[in-house]
């Protein structure tokens, strides 16, 4: 099937062959505009080290101090997930969840499933599952929001910036750091080319 | 190869995959019954997503209801040397707007108030021209959709700032701010609204353009 290179697009069904694209050249559906394939620069070896660089940073953001707020003698310090247990403490378990999936564990499941295919792939082997975990890296995408949550903290900065003194810890250079790992990584992945390294099952 | 194949995936009875986008034809058995299932990837194959419009419809319709306590009920009290001050979103907005943080004003206002509005009016919309076989403007209304798809999760903005300002600002009497009811709802909105998008399926915009000038594009 993959070799006759003739695909469907996702958007308007419009079936078609699919071109031998050079590399960073991009494939859009002739009906509709969708994008249909971005072929990217070595794309493979680019997110493999971009992902590295996210794990480190996820473990450091998730274990320094993040801000800390400082009115009058009294000091608060916070680590990133302080919040969401602040949540769950105020009795709203499932709006805390929701920040902890969104922020923390689906990111975190995101670059893990990444490692676990990308360096297998760079290795020429492949790893059980590997189709099925991709699946789920692809699935979490929309809902991994760091970069929202990053915005977040800038709208938060803003309006406690009249009200007392922010002291901006590691966690938070680590955290602005991560979500352009991240961005990179979705920026230099070509899921095509993932999926055209994975062969049909017989 | 034959010449001139079929213009869709649908009308050449192949199936195509919403994960990895593989084409493949369904199993033999599949007309008796039984799911086919992706042979790349093994995500289940559909030759539309299920029940696109009655799922998307009720989740509209849902969030429709939601968004009226998530606008209206507060979505956090803050707490200054002993006062207690109850915030909706609105009134956020507003603040910003009187202190003079225009743009974080202006910010908050799109991400919370006009971006679900204007999903739940392009979903309803594209549902309703879908419904009345409507050939207008397909190109546009497929925009529109991708346009719905990627700006929902911006949404999610002021439950991220309610949790940053309720995990800095906790020095009791002093200064201290709890997350309102209004947070609650407004998150069901974000979450009810990214699943109707994602329901959706553009390619029935697309399907009634193929019932008479089919196979003209191919």
């Amino acid at each position: 099937m993959t070799a006759l290179r003739i695909t469907a697009c996702h958007e308007c069904d419009l079936l078609q062959r699919l071109p031998s694209l050079p590399p960073g050249g991009t494939a859009r559906c002739p009906r509709c505009g969708a994008l249909l394939h971005r072929r990217r620069v070595d794309s493979l070896q680019r997110a493999l080290a971009l992902t590295l660089a996210g794990m480190m940073l996820f473990l450091v953001a998730n274990s320094f101090p993040f801000l800390g707020f400082r009115l009058q003698a009294q000091v608060q310090e916070t680590i990133l997930v302080t919040g969401i247990y602040k949540l769950y403490s105020q009795g709203l378990a499932g709006l805390a969840t929701l920040v902890l999936l969104t922020t923390v564990l689906f990111p975190a499941a995101q670059l893990a499933g990444l490692l676990y295919i990308l360096v297998p792939l760079k290795l020429h082997r492949s790893p059980p599952g590997m189709a099925g975990v991709y699946r789920v890296v692809r699935a979490l995408q929309p809902w991994s929001m760091m970069e929202v949550f990053m915005l977040g903290i800038l709208v938060a900065l803003v309006k406690l910036a009249k009200m007392a003194t922010i002291l901006p810890g590691i966690s938070l250079f680590a955290f602005m750091a991560l979500i352009f790992a991240l961005a990179g990584v979705s920026a230099v992945l070509d899921p095509e080319g993932v999926w055209e390294r994975i062969s049909p099952r017989p | 190869m034959k010449p001139g194949p079929p213009a869709t995936a649908l009308r050449a009875r192949l199936l195509s995959c919403s994960v990895c986008h593989l084409l493949s034809r369904p199993p033999a058995g599949h007309a008796t019954g039984g799911r086919p299932v992706c042979p790349r990837c093994g995500a289940t194959l559909h030759w539309r997503k299920p029940n696109s419009l009655g799922r998307t419809w009720a989740l509209v319709l849902a969030a429709v209801l939601l968004y009226l306590p998530a606008n209206l009920l507060p979505v956090m009290h803050t707490t200054s040397w002993g006062r207690v001050q109850s915030d909706t979103i609105m009134s956020g907005v507003i603040y910003f707007a009187q202190t003079g943080s225009w743009p974080i004003a202006l910010v908050i206002f799109v991400a919370s108030i006009v971006v679900p509005l204007a999903k739940l009016l392009i979903l309803s919309f594209l549902m309703l021209t879908v419904q009345r076989r409507s050939r207008w403007r397909p190109v546009d209304r497929t925009r529109l959709y991708r346009v719905t798809e990627v700006i929902g999760r911006w949404s999610m903005l002021d439950v991220y700032v309610v949790t940053i300002l309720v995990a800095l600002v906790n020095l009791g009497n002093l200064a201290s701010i709890e997350a309102g009811p209004g947070a609650v709802f407004f998150a069901a909105v974000v979450v009810i609204t990214m699943f109707a998008a994602a329901g959706f399926d553009p390619r029935l915009i697309w399907d009634v353009m193929e019932d008479s000038d089919g196979g003209r594009h191919a």
